[in-house]
């Protein structure tokens, strides 16, 4: 596909930045309603107790109280997953982490409500809680989920096998195995979660709230509360900000709903700060050993790799998470012969979930210090490493993933030229260095949550007689510049201006479905979806031009809202004039556009995560200035090429690599969702004390794209809102390596963890922290798979 | 020097209450009487008192930044403030910015250099910037960073926050 587009491409504003910045934008906790109440949440202060009573009549009695509700009012379980229904919006029975859900409160204002929660009385019979991976693989009589998982506090087992390892391994000339811990994180968006629910007479039920997925919240709401999906609206107003914390159905949502149908008023409930830490659904801790047999040049032969994930106290994503840690290995690096074992477990802690670039980063991390310390041991130099093993374009992986275009090789090339890795490279003299790292991700889950035959992105599309055009989407903007793209897509077909295209996104009354704002899926199957309404909507205006003019349709053009012919182009029709004449000619103008990802290859059980209708690549290099003396790792600058395909906007697309680099640099260098140990009390659960980049932090980013023009893509497009997040956490791993000869195999990189390597190195020792040994656990027989031919 | 939007000195209030107290605010040029609890925030009495939801809370304890309003020109917490110290004094919030129909150059520049992602913690970071270009109208990189050093952003739109405010200087001395 060649470069003649109008729109798409160009670096134009988005099409609601004014809106932002002018603070028009009305995020949830925004809006309110006339008689509208405030919901509260109690949560649990233990991280693991039974509850023994509830009294509510306190609470009840205060003035300014309309409600209150507990578990018993809200029995029936759910979960993002259809695998993973391990939830109750308030506790029955028992509180699982500090912070879960025990009781609801509705008043006239918030204080009032806060006054009601603290008069709430629980009585609690606390339990022994379960903190470490390690404590729940071992841990037996005491169990978190009586009655779900794969036994003991076990959440899900996957053992896998692509070709035949041992066979993989004695061809190898050399062996490596190496031991990863990857912290959790948070994703703290800067707004904090909020939901507004509002219940009519008639029986129907309308909620606002700030969610990357309303089809799925929907679908929660339906069940919990029992009633018809038509009888549900879900909106979902301009997130701000979601990285993956606002993917899940959440506990305050349903019971914002099930306290407006009680009190039949408008019930709002914000989560503050504090609640945002402990509802998290955020990035897994993940141990990981990694094995890797080579020849002597470098081509890997076979890998083992297994991940342990702290899973806390619920399933959220967990299932897609722990296939995951395996799954994307192959796409980058040739791996004749492939095992892959994991292990999620239950603690009791807020559960983890999808953070952006859900489950990769971690794996990404352990392989790409891996490879750099592989190549160390054979005598070659990273890059060398890494291209003898990059896979290529039209390359089905072992794991039967099916790689289009894929500009691994030119990313890698472009950051190692441009940074001048080579040059600086051991040149460090214990101070600065250079590390590299290449990772990929997917462009849209092959596969919905719950599996059904329907398309997972639909458009509804319309013109009227002035010629204004709406699209509908259930695309939800996070902040990603979805509704940019859902116009730029509209515009190029028809030859309009993006900001010229009136959106409505984000209702289930009104708009078709999209799943959500996941899995970076959104410009990839919207996209498409997209297209194919406007092409449909052109075609039917060509028709009544081509009539009028005189000119067959194939000679026409829609460009600069006009539809002229393409061999005299002064012989035209203004586009709203078109849009009378078609709507003359065929009725009201509306078409309708919908996507189905390609089907996947595999057949064996877990070959449902990882599948994509493409992948997205990137290389980075960093460099990094070390203070020996205090341990401090300043990040200098990162050098980030990534495989877009083709950017639909080239400024939106800077920005979300400009923004993954932001986090990753967060995960690498400092963010922990820690908490005290047997207690479970998040150790920081403030933005001023959860260390997070700030402007004088963030180092200068220089970006490159990489055109591939992918044939699954919509107009060539791939994904970027997640996939540059992950070469950034090995790069600066493997420049701190180049900088102070120690390996840090741990993140974050905190300045003490280097100060205990240097000490460790000044002694004689290896320089080295991370863990030291994998848990104990017997992985079933894998699953064997035949590798394609 | 502008620095970075701060808790507000203490000012001595006289003792009021309990209950609601009758107070003025000047906001963004216009005076609103309004009844609040001594305890009412700012950030409170903007966002819930008088519907100017432009101004954002994403901590409510001063951590953040995405609060940020102008104090007699002086960029602060409104969550830190109470509406009651406020009171009498002349505050600027993001709704105050574009006038007659007329983006401000810092929004304009905002817009142009794609600032922004979510757009949550672009009303704080446009205040700050304000109160930076007024005091200094040629900041340098470093100024514009220390700047909005209090305003996180967690869609990390730095790179180009610093560029915005760059242009906006440059829009603000050409007049434009
Ligand atoms: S809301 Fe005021 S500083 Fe965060
Ligand atoms: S633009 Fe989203 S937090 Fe700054």
């Amino acid at each position: 596909m060649s470069g003649d587009f109008a729109v798409v491409g160009k670096a134009l504003p988005k099409v609601d930045g004014l809106a932002k910045c002018t603070g028009q934008t009305k995020y949830a906790d925004d809006l309110s309603l006339p008689r509208m109440l405030y919901g509260k949440l109690l949560r649990s202060p233990h991280p693991h107790a039974k509850i023994l009573r509830i009294d509510a009549s306190k609470a009840l009695a205060l003035p300014g109280v309309f409600a209150v509700i507990t578990g018993k009012d809200l029995p029936i379980k759910f979960g993002i997953m259809p695998s993973s229904q391990d939830e109750h919006a308030l506790a029955v029975d028992k509180v699982r982490y500090v912070g879960d859900p025990v009781a609801a409160v509705a008043a006239i204002d918030e204080e009032t409500a806060e006054r009601a929660c603290e008069l709430i009385e629980v009585e609690y019979q606390k339990l022994p809680a379960i903190m470490t991976i390690e404590e729940a693989l071992k841990e037996q009589n005491v169990r978190i989920h009586e009655d779900f998982g794969a036994g003991g506090n076990l959440h899900k087992v996957v053992a896998l096998e692509f070709g035949n390892v041992d066979e993989g391994f004695q061809e190898a000339e050399y062996i490596r195995e190496d031991l990863f811990f990857y912290q959790g994180s948070t994703h703290l968006p800067m707004e904090q979660h909020a939901c507004l629910a509002q219940y009519d007479l008639d029986g129907k039920i309308t909620l606002w709230s700030s969610t990357q997925t309303p089809h799925y919240v929907h679908r929660a709401l339906a069940k919990v509360l029992q009633m018809p999906e038509s009888k549900i609206r879900v909106i979902a107003p301009p997130v701000g900000g979601g990285f993956g914390g606002k993917d899940d159905p959440f506990s305050h949502e349903i019971c914002a709903a099930k306290l407006a149908m009680l009190t039949g008023r408008p019930v709002k409930i914000t989560l503050t700060r504090d609640e945002v830490f402990y509802t998290h659904r955020g990035r897994h801790p993940v141990l990981m050993w990694v094995k890797t047999g080579v020849k002597r040049d470098g081509r890997i032969t076979a890998m083992h790799f297994r991940s342990f994930l702290d899973g806390g106290a619920h399933g959220s994503y967990g299932v897609a998470t722990t296939y995951y840690t395996g799954a994307l290995q192959p796409v980058t690096y040739k791996i004749p012969h492939y095992k892959f074992e994991a292990v999620r477990v239950f603690t009791n802690k807020p559960p983890c979930g999808p953070k952006r670039a859900h489950g990769t980063p971690q794996p990404r991390y352990a392989l790409e210090i891996h490879m750099d310390k592989l190549a160390e041991d054979l005598g070659l130099d990273p890059v060398e490493m890494r291209r003898r093993n990059l896979t290529g374009p039209h390359h089905v992986t072992v794991n039967w993933l099916k790689i289009n275009s894929n500009g691994v090789r030119e990313c890698l090339e472009k950051v190692v030229e441009a940074s001048g890795y080579q040059k600086k490279r051991k040149r460090g003299g214990g101070r600065r260095g250079v590390g590299l790292a290449i990772s990929t991700y997917i462009c849209g889950a092959g596969l919905p949550i719950y599996w059904n035959d329907m398309p997972q992105s639909e458009v509804h599309l319309k013109i009227d007689r002035t010629g204004r055009v709406t699209a509908f989407s259930g695309a939800i903007d996070i902040g990603q510049g979805s509704n940019t793209m859902l116009a730029t897509f509209v515009a190029e077909v028809l030859g309009l201006r993006p900001e010229e295209i009136a959106l409505v996104t984000a209702d289930t009354d009104l708009t078709p479905i999209d799943l959500g704002s996941y899995s970076s899926r959104v410009t990839m199957m919207m996209g498409h979806a997209a297209i194919q309404a406007a092409e449909k909507l052109k075609k039917l205006l060509f028709e009544a031009v081509s009539e009028k003019l005189g000119v067959p349709t194939e000679r026409l053009v829609a460009r600069d809202h006009r539809i002229y012919d393409r061999e005299n182009p002064a012989k035209s029709i203004a586009f709203d004039e078109a849009a009378r004449l078609a709507e003359a000619k065929f009725g009201t103008l509306a078409a309708t556009g919908s996507y189905w990802a390609p089907k996947k290859l595999g057949t064996y059980k877990g070959s449902g995560v990882g599948p994509s209708p493409a992948y997205s690549f990137s290389a980075c290099v960093a460099e990094v200035e070390c203070d020996p003396e205090t341990g401090q790792i300043n990040v200098e600058k990162i050098w980030l090429a990534h495989d877009i395909g083709r950017p639909i906007n080239e400024t939106l697309v800077i920005g979300q690599v400009e923004g993954s680099v932001y986090m990753g640099l967060g995960e690498v260098l400092m963010e922990e969702q820690e908490f005290r140990n047997r207690l479970g009390i998040h150790k920081i659960p403030s933005l001023l004390d959860y260390k997070s980049l700030t402007t004088k932090e963030m180092p200068p980013v220089e970006t490159f794209l990489i055109y591939t023009d992918e044939p699954n893509g919509p107009f060539g497009a791939k994904e970027a809102g997640q996939g540059p997040l992950s070469p950034v956490i090995p790069a600066v791993a493997n420049a701190v390596y180049d900088a102070l000869g120690i390996r840090i195999d741990e993140i974050p990189i905190t300045p003490e963890k280097v100060l205990k390597a240097l000490e460790d190195k000044a002694k004689g020792g290896k320089g080295r922290v991370g863990p030291e040994r994998m848990p104990d656990f017997q992985f079933p027989a894998p699953i064997k798979v035949e590798p394609p031919k | 020097m502008a620095t970075k939007a701060v808790r507000p000195k203490k000012r001595k209030i006289a003792v009021r209450g309990p209950g609601k107290t009758p107070i003025k605010l000047i906001v963004n040029g216009e005076t609103h009487e309004l009844l609040v609890e001594p305890r009412r925030t700012l950030l409170d009495a903007l966002r819930k008192d008088l519907g100017l939801t432009g101004t954002k809370r994403a901590c409510d304890e001063g951590t953040c930044g995405a609060c940020t309003v102008l104090l007699d020109g002086k960029p602060i917490y409104a969550c830190m403030a109470l509406a009651l110290e406020c009171e009498g004094r002349s505050i600027e919030t993001v709704e105050g910015l574009a006038r007659n129909g007329k983006l401000h150059p810092i929004q304009a520049a905002f817009i142009e250099e794609d600032a922004l992602q979510c757009g949550f913690c672009t009303p704080g970071q446009i205040m700050s910037v304000k109160a930076l270009l007024d005091e200094n109208p040629n900041p340098t990189l470093e100024d514009v960073k220390r700047a909005v050093s209090g305003n996180l952003c967690r869609c990390g739109a730095y790179p180009k926050i610093f560029k915005a405010a760059l242009r906006a200087a440059e829009l603000l001395r050409s007049g434009s």
